[in-house]
């Protein structure tokens, strides 16, 4: 039987059995809108408010400050250019973010500097950490927004958001950062982050895809993305997806829970994996060792193309993905890896393997059996290799 | 994304290898760009008798140029001229406009390697060739990476 193994938890993950029981149940009785005034309406809102006060006590928020979207995608829009409204009519122009965003958050800047806003993409050190010096530096009188990812979901390198959001609070700045990768995995808490917003999507811990939450702390006034019916306190208009919702507030419920035991067992995992890759010649990992997610692993190798390297996995049976171009559908490679200063011919290169609790150590062993063939394979073939060897020489 | 002769020709390429007696040996592409191909054509009497390639790129870059040496193996140099990219992609079924390039970067190999052949029988290749675009000509959509 051909074997298989999913080591793309980063990408998304398969809905768990908690979160399906959960669904299930909610989209076969729990059918009401919950704007509805009759009973079967009132369950639905019954319903929704638990799924609320579930994920604002794993982050330790309140429930009003909790804001269903339909995904990370949304609440990285909306934090951002509903903030960029605002902070225009108070005169403030300028937005501090960093080259290696998720793109979520890149096209919005983008789009916000072609409309007269001022964007400061702060570097990253080659560990893939940005630096506080480089921050402060980068603040002005205009600053009105920041908004700096938890962990990088290419590296999986962490942030250091609680310092960044103490000077951002002193200085009466927003700061919104984008924990779509990090939820669930390390702990998150609102209050220690000093964060304004954080955005968080549901398929990136088991739960269903399109739905995820933007956190909005109280008092803190963003202009509308989405307009229409008075739904989530008349901020974000559209009939609740009570079934991803309720299913997202298990996952959430069941990540913190367990946490810790995951954690250890992930890691022990990714660092044999780690330790064994890179006794493959000419190969590094890409990020910090020890400032990164548990799961996450990102390679690159010499003389070798990430999208080669992923086809010839899959052929044997194992889900990762690569930084690299030709996945994205643009020639470039990784904007993550080129931020922390690797070389184009390398950056192609690139293989990054997530994990999370639901791999096992046969699934390492398994990865560790096939992939210095596939790498030797691919060198084997490569022109670039026999340069590389050759100047070696 | 990918046709199914795509994959096959992906992961059972052609003609892989070099040729320690190739008489026409070209490469084009670079490193930057993320692919480079290089040819090796052996040619008697007007004849492509054995071709071998090798290729740094993605699945497309591979199988473009696995498909072009099955396309000119055993051709007159006549008939290996016309083998062009759209040949190429016809022969593979297709490819994602993202990857078009790539058996562009194909037919341009073959020509690099003829180009070569050429030169070595003393024969000036570039009214038989026209211009070979052996490198970088903004394929990643800015100004090109200039190497």
């Amino acid at each position: 039987m051909k074997r298989f193994v999913y080591a793309d938890n980063a990408a998304t993950t398969p809905v768990s059995p908690v979160v399906l029981g959960k669904m299930t149940e909610v989209l076969t009785d729990v059918y009401g809108n919950p704007s509805s005034i009759y009973s079967k309406g009132r369950e639905a809102a019954v319903l929704l408010a638990e799924a609320r006060a579930k994920i604002a006590g794993a982050i330790g928020a309140t429930e009003r400050e909790i804001f269903f979207t339909s995904g990370g995608s949304e609440a990285d829009n909306w934090a951002i250019k509903g903030a960029a409204e605002v902070m225009a009519k108070k005169g403030k122009k300028h937005i501090i973010t960093t080259a290696f965003e998720h793109h979520a958050v890149l096209h919005c800047t983008q789009k916000l500097e072609k409309n007269g806003f001022d964007v400061t993409y702060l570097p990253v050190n080659s560990d893939g950490v940005v630096k506080l010096d480089d921050f402060t530096a980068a603040l002005r009188e205009d600053t009105g927004l920041v908004t700096i990812m938890m962990a990088n979901n290419e590296i999986g390198t962490v942030q250091p958001i609680s310092e960044i959001g103490k000077i951002c609070r002193e200085k009466g700045i927003l700061l919104h950062t984008d924990a779509v990768q990090a939820m669930g995995h390390i702990p998150i808490n609102v209050a220690d982050l000093s964060v304004d917003m954080l955005s968080v999507s549901g398929h990136k811990l088991h739960a269903a895809k399109g739905v995820g939450f933007l956190y909005i702390r109280r008092g803190v006034r963003i202009a509308n993305l989405m307009d229409g019916g008075a739904q989530e306190s008349m901020r974000r208009a559209g009939t609740e997806n009570t079934a991803s919702i309720a299913g997202m507030a298990a996952a959430v419920e069941d990540a913190v829970a367990h946490m810790d035991e995951r954690h250890s067992k992930i890691l022990a995992m990714r660092e044999r994996l780690i330790d064994e890759v890179l006794k493959i010649e000419r190969s590094r990992l890409n990020g910090s060792r020890t400032e990164r997610l548990p799961g996450n692993a990102n390679f690159c190798f010499e003389g070798i193309e990430g999208e080669s390297l992923l086809l010839m996995l899959d052929n044997l049976g194992v889900c990762a993905s690569s930084g690299s171009a030709c996945t994205s559908g643009s020639l470039d490679p990784s904007h993550v890896l080129l931020a922390i200063g690797l070389p184009h011919e390398i950056a192609h290169g690139s293989l990054r393997i997530s994990l999370d609790y639901t791999n096992t150590e046969e699934n390492v062993d398994y990865i560790l059996e096939i992939l210095p063939t596939i790498v030797r394979k691919l060198r084997d073939m490569s022109p670039l290799w026999d340069r590389i060897i050759g100047s070696q020489k | 994304m990918y046709s199914a002769k795509v994959m096959d020709h992906f992961a059972n390429p052609r003609n892989v290898g070099e040729l320690a007696d190739a008489n026409g040996v070209g490469e084009v592409g670079n490193p930057r760009c993320g692919d480079i191909m290089r040819m090796y054509l052996k040619i008697e009497n007007g004849i492509i008798e054995d071709v071998r390639f090798k290729t740094f790129g993605c699945g497309a870059a591979v199988a473009t140029s696995s498909m072009a040496t099955e396309l000119v193996k055993g051709k007159s140099l006549e008939d290996a001229l016309l083998v062009t990219n759209k040949a190429v992609m016809d022969a593979l079924d297709g490819l994602p406009p993202a990857k078009i390039h790539c058996s562009v970067l194909a037919e341009q190999a073959i020509k690099a390697a003829l180009w070569d052949y050429y030169t070595n029988i003393g024969v000036d290749p570039k009214p038989i060739l026209g211009e070979i675009e052996s490198d970088c000509h903004g394929c990643c959509g800015t100004e090109g990476c200039g190497v």
